[in-house]
């Protein structure tokens, strides 16, 4: 099961690099969510993985990590919050410029 | 009144000229004033206490690792500085008020003011020299915004932006003298400090400590060769150039040299560098001052020249020296304020400063012509006026200070240097208002009202009367000077007074003034001498210095930052990916210690439809509806995931954000094209795919990694799930941890999420109102539009469901202290239910029935989780203690009532407020787009008259 997980995050994490590397607004803005869920699931997964343990006081003995679950609740609200920013800029320069590439156009690109 | 209160007036005060700024010029001075009387009288109550040679302290520890505490000391030296700063600064708020126009910002103007006061208050009675550096600061800033307050001028812009630059580099540096000086002496208390003179001249970094903190001290009391940018700050409204950089700024430098006198001075080095420094200040700027045609220029320099002058008798390191030092920046201050004024008079009511086109004003202005000439003959150094006894006491000292082996080098440059201070005060005074009266004045002269002329005339007074008297400031002075040698030197016995017998200073000061007067006779062939000679041009050179600067920054800044976005992202990626495989590859791995538990065949297909989503993503990203599907699949097992791993909540959460984000980008999507085209070459593509694959590679082996192995120190996860329930009263620990455990840090995350929905509120605003917004209502949709915009059954279902959705966020939010819930989720949830009835009932429909505006409701949370936490002070309890307590109402079962609760209502309005604040925002972008948007909830609507008449 492990490996499974890791390997989740590391698909993530490329998909997401990869998207993260291209020259349009959108696309970019995928790849920032994807990687999002990677450092989501990254930052869960280091309070290991326990299966039907959840961190409700009960009779039981055992139960999973909260902290990292505290930590990556915020987290998950907060990255909505930035993906709004994200989104709102991204939508503000392309409706102002008309253009929604990433990249600053080089001397060449203007020339 | 406690020292902290007197730091901390100014600052609080400084809020109140800016609200009151809409009920007029008088209220907004009047408050203004009143701040700053407060804090004067709250200083005067030290008096006694100074006077007897007490030391008054505060202290407060702040960063106590870092050696930063807000320690606060009031001696004679700084009970002096403050005195003045304060005091002067009454004056200056009254003329002010009267001196700014009525098209100023006049709660601008006081706002930054008081800033400055607070900031100049705080540098002298700090005892903390990491505290007094901030404050340094902070008066670089300020009066920056104040130099350039007429933002129209342009020499007002650049004056600001090189006094900036200029004291600016000066702290730079002075941070990095002060760091060392704290490291000589392991303490960055100033009391402590001032114990340890051997020791800090006996350290082999006492040179590079010194030349840094004096290249503070010389860029702020504009000191050769940092005079340049005090002439430039002229630009700055005339109670400016009086308060700071006459009165009390330019002292800040002199004051932090009298301050570290004790340790620093008395070496060669300090002498050399001091001494030299201010004598050719001295020299340089009553030269200077004397063809200088505008009056603030004028006095400007002559600034220049007297802080020259006291920063020489500082630099001779003797006792004497000290005294007349102190005795100097009193008078000075007094007759400078007072001629700056006077200057501000005659600009404000002649229009012109230039002295040229002034002469024969005494008839037309004789109060400002008494106080003017009263106060420049102090500084010409007339007897019977305050300015002849400190200087008196300078060449008394200049005498005996021989430097470079040459004993009469400094009396003779000082007596120079006098001879043009004399000559150019006569100029002032002569050229302005003696002489015959003219009629091409660009505005009729007359005395201005009384508001303008009673501050100068208060100073003045105080001119005359130390000059008189002069033994009625003598015990103060000595106070403060015993307060600047501290225990490095013998208070000196001299006594101050008028006649001192035929002494060689009197000599000296006969020459000065008789010489002065032969230069005036000689001036205009003098001046065609000096206009024709080359001299270097300070603004130019400073011009080109930072025009090469930028130059070189740009050459070196170019290639490595233009702008293309993905170039940096893909150089992070690698530098992260090789420093961790470095890491990797040099430290040791130890065994696994965890076993690996097996998966079955559910576990596989969800990674296997995560898998495919993400890959799936990435191939189809240009079909950028697709990739939305395929991203809401993937956040899906995400959640399905947290869900099987124990984490109930965070799949709640991820699951209604998800919800959200997707509706975002939809919104988002309305605008942006549907498609992305095929741009990068197949080789950039192969490039980021092995920069992307490396990455994944990486965080996969890291993860790997961590998931076989437990935590190499015990977690404190433990201390949470063993005082959950005993301590906070829930048995949900995240929710626990979230409201009560880290609550501090929820409650920043509830201020960030806050902030971010209001930026995106303001983006919105900004492109509504610039030219986009013409586009945005011409727009034509790319794609027809489906017909019915509000399809009935829609509306009618997101209704019926509304309450039944609110209900389950209410519970969801009510148990959430104890099993899976609580406010985040329970606010994504209403917000949810908010959104489906913009989106069912349309944009007008739903905003006509909002009761509460969005910020309001963000606000509203914020205050409410912020004053939970307030609440716990009462009880003596640290921020956001949390209480509860168990009842029961029948006929209802018991249950409990906790403060986390509330804090917890907070969080869920401030998630409500920002969530539909960014949703809202984005929709009311495309509400302009469609102008026919319609008021009524369903496109087609049976019981409405008008349908029934188009279908009829």
């Amino acid at each position: 099961m492990e490996i499974l997980v890791a390997s989740a995050i590391g698909i993530l994490t490329a998909g997401g690099l990869y998207l993260v590397l291209r020259l349009r607004t959108f696309p970019v803005i995928m790849g920032i969510s994807l990687l999002t869920y990677a450092v989501n699931v990254f930052l869960f997964a280091s309070g290991r993985l326990t299966v039907g343990a959840p961190p409700i006081l009960s009779d039981a003995t055992t139960y999973t990590d909260p902290l990292p679950q505290a930590l990556v609740l915020t987290a998950i609200v907060i990255s909505f919050g930035m993906t709004a920013v994200v989104v709102m800029i991204a939508l503000g320069a392309y409706l102002g410029g008309d253009d929604d590439h990433v990249d600053d156009p080089t001397p060449e690109d203007a020339a | 009144m406690s020292l902290f209160l007197i730091v901390a007036l100014p600052f609080l005060g400084a809020l109140l000229p800016g609200l009151m700024n809409s009920t007029g010029r008088v209220a907004c001075a009047g408050v203004t004033f009143m701040v700053s009387l407060l804090a004067f009288i709250g200083l005067m109550t030290h008096l006694p206490a100074v006077m007897a040679g007490e030391l008054v302290t505060a202290r407060l520890d702040w960063v106590p690792l870092l050696g930063l505490n807000v320690t606060l000391m009031l001696d004679g030296l700084g009970f002096f500085f403050a005195m003045l700063i304060l005091g002067i600064g009454l004056l200056i708020i009254a003329y002010a008020r009267f001196y700014l126009s009525r098209e100023d910002n006049m709660g601008e103007f006081f706002t930054y003011l008081l800033l400055f006061q607070g900031a100049m208050v705080g540098i002298v009675i700090s005892d903390n020299i990491l505290l007094l550096l901030v404050f340094w600061e902070l008066t670089s800033l300020s009066s920056f915004l104040l130099i350039g307050y007429w933002k129209h001028l342009p020499e007002g812009r650049q004056g600001a932006r090189m006094a900036l630059t200029v004291t600016g580099m000066g702290g730079l540096a002075m941070i990095g003298g002060m760091l060392l000086l704290g490291q000589i002496v392991g303490s960055y208390d100033l009391s402590v400090i001032l114990q340890n003179r051997n020791l800090i001249q006996a350290s082999p970094m006492y040179l590079p400590a010194l030349i840094l903190i004096l290249l503070g001290c010389f860029t702020k009391s504009a000191q050769f060769p940092f005079h340049f940018w005090l002439p430039h700050a002229m630009s700055a409204p005339t109670p400016v150039s009086a308060y700071l950089h006459s009165a009390t700024m330019v002292k800040a430098g002199i004051f932090l040299m009298a301050r570290m006198w004790p340790v620093l001075s008395g070496t060669p080095e300090w002498f050399m560098i001091v001494t030299t420094a201010g004598l050719i200040t001295m020299v340089l700027g009553a030269v200077i001052a004397l063809f200088k045609h505008d009056l603030k220029s004028l006095l400007a320099f002559s600034t220049v020249s007297h802080l020259g002058l006291i920063t020489m008798l500082l630099g001779t390191g003797t006792a004497f020296g000290a005294m007349a030092a102190m005795f100097h920046i009193l008078n000075h201050a007094t007759f400078k304020a007072a001629l700056f004024m006077s200057a501000g008079i005659i600009d404000h009511e002649a229009h012109t400063r230039d002295i040229r086109r002034l002469g024969g004003l005494r008839h037309l202005m004789p109060v400002t012509f008494v106080i003017a000439s009263l106060a420049a003959l102090s500084m010409a150094g007339i007897p019977l006026l305050n300015g002849f006894l400190s200087k008196e006491m300078m060449l008394e000292e200049a005498t005996h200070t021989a430097l470079f082996g040459m004993p009469l080098l400094v009396p003779v440059m000082a007596t120079i240097g006098s001879l043009f201070s004399a000559a150019y005060c006569f100029r002032f005074i002569s050229h302005t208002f003696l002489g015959p009266q003219r009629d091409d004045y660009p505005a009729t002269p007359h005395d201005p009202p009384v508001g303008l002329w009673l501050p100068p005339a208060i100073l003045v007074v105080l001119v005359v009367a130390i000059g008189v008297a002069p033994f009625l400031a003598e015990p103060f002075i000595k106070v403060v000077t015993a307060s600047v040698l501290g225990d490095a030197a013998e208070l000196p016995k001299a006594y101050f007074k008028i006649w001192h017998g035929l002494v060689p200073a009197l000599y000296m000061s006969m020459i000065a003034v008789v010489g002065g007067l032969l230069m005036l006779l000689i001036f205009k062939p003098a001046l065609g001498v000096w206009d024709k000679a080359a001299r270097p041009e300070a603004k130019h050179i400073f011009d080109a210095v930072i025009a090469s600067a930028v130059s070189l920054a740009r050459r070196i800044i170019a290639p490595l930052h233009d702008g293309a976005f993905t170039r940096y992202a893909a150089i992070m990626a690698v530098t992260v990916v090789a420093v961790g495989y470095h890491a990797w590859a040099t430290g040791t791995v130890g065994a696994p210690t965890r076993s690996v538990q097996p998966a079955n065949f559910v576990q596989i297909a969800g990674w296997l439809m995560l898998v495919a989503a993400t890959c799936g993503l990435v191939v189809l990203h240009r079909n950028r509806l697709l990739s939305l599907i395929l991203i809401g699949i993937v956040g899906l097992v995400v959640s399905v995931g947290f869900v099987f791993f124990s984490a109930p909540d965070l799949a709640m959460t991820q699951l209604t954000v998800e919800v959200v984000t997707i509706i975002l980008l939809l919104l988002a999507l309305n605008f942006l094209p549907n498609h992305t085209p095929v741009e990068s070459s197949v080789l950039r593509r192969t490039r980021d795919g092995t920069v992307a694959v490396a990455a994944g590679l990486g965080a996969a082996a890291l993860s790997y990694h961590y998931l076989l192995r437990d935590t190499i120190a015990p977690s404190i996860s433990d201390f949470h799930l063993a005082n959950s329930y005993k301590g906070g009263g829930g048995t949900n620990v995240v929710n626990v941890i979230l409201v009560d455990f880290r609550g501090f840090d929820t409650y920043g995350e509830i201020i960030v999420l806050g902030i971010a929905a209001l930026i995106i509120y303001a983006l919105t605003e900004a492109l509504l109102d610039g030219p986009v917004r013409a586009r945005l209502l011409n727009r034509k949709p790319d794609q027809p539009r489906s017909g019915g915009m509000h399809p009935m059954m829609m509306v009618v279902v997101t209704r019926v469901i509304m309450p039944v959705v609110l209900m389950v966020g209410f519970y969801i939010f009510w148990r959430g202290h104890n099993v899976p819930g609580g406010g985040f989720i329970a606010g994504l949830v209403v917000s949810i239910a908010v959104v489906m009835q913009y989106m069912a009932s349309g944009f007008s429909w739903t905003s006509a029935r909002l009761r509460y505006p969005y910020h309001g409701v963000i606000g509203t949370g914020v205050l409410i989780a912020g004053l939970t936490g307030i609440g716990s002070w009462f009880f003596g309890k640290p921020f956001l203690t949390s209480d509860f307590t168990y009842v029961r109402i029948p006929p209802f079962e018991k249950f409990e009532l906790a403060t986390a609760a509330l804090f917890d209502l907070g969080v869920f309005l401030a998630v409500v407020g920002a969530v539909m604040l960014s949703l809202e925002s984005f929709s009311r972008l495309s509400r302009r787009a469609h102008v026919t948007d319609s008021d009524q909830p369903m496109d087609i609507d049976p019981s409405r008259d008008d349908t029934q008449k188009a279908e009829g």
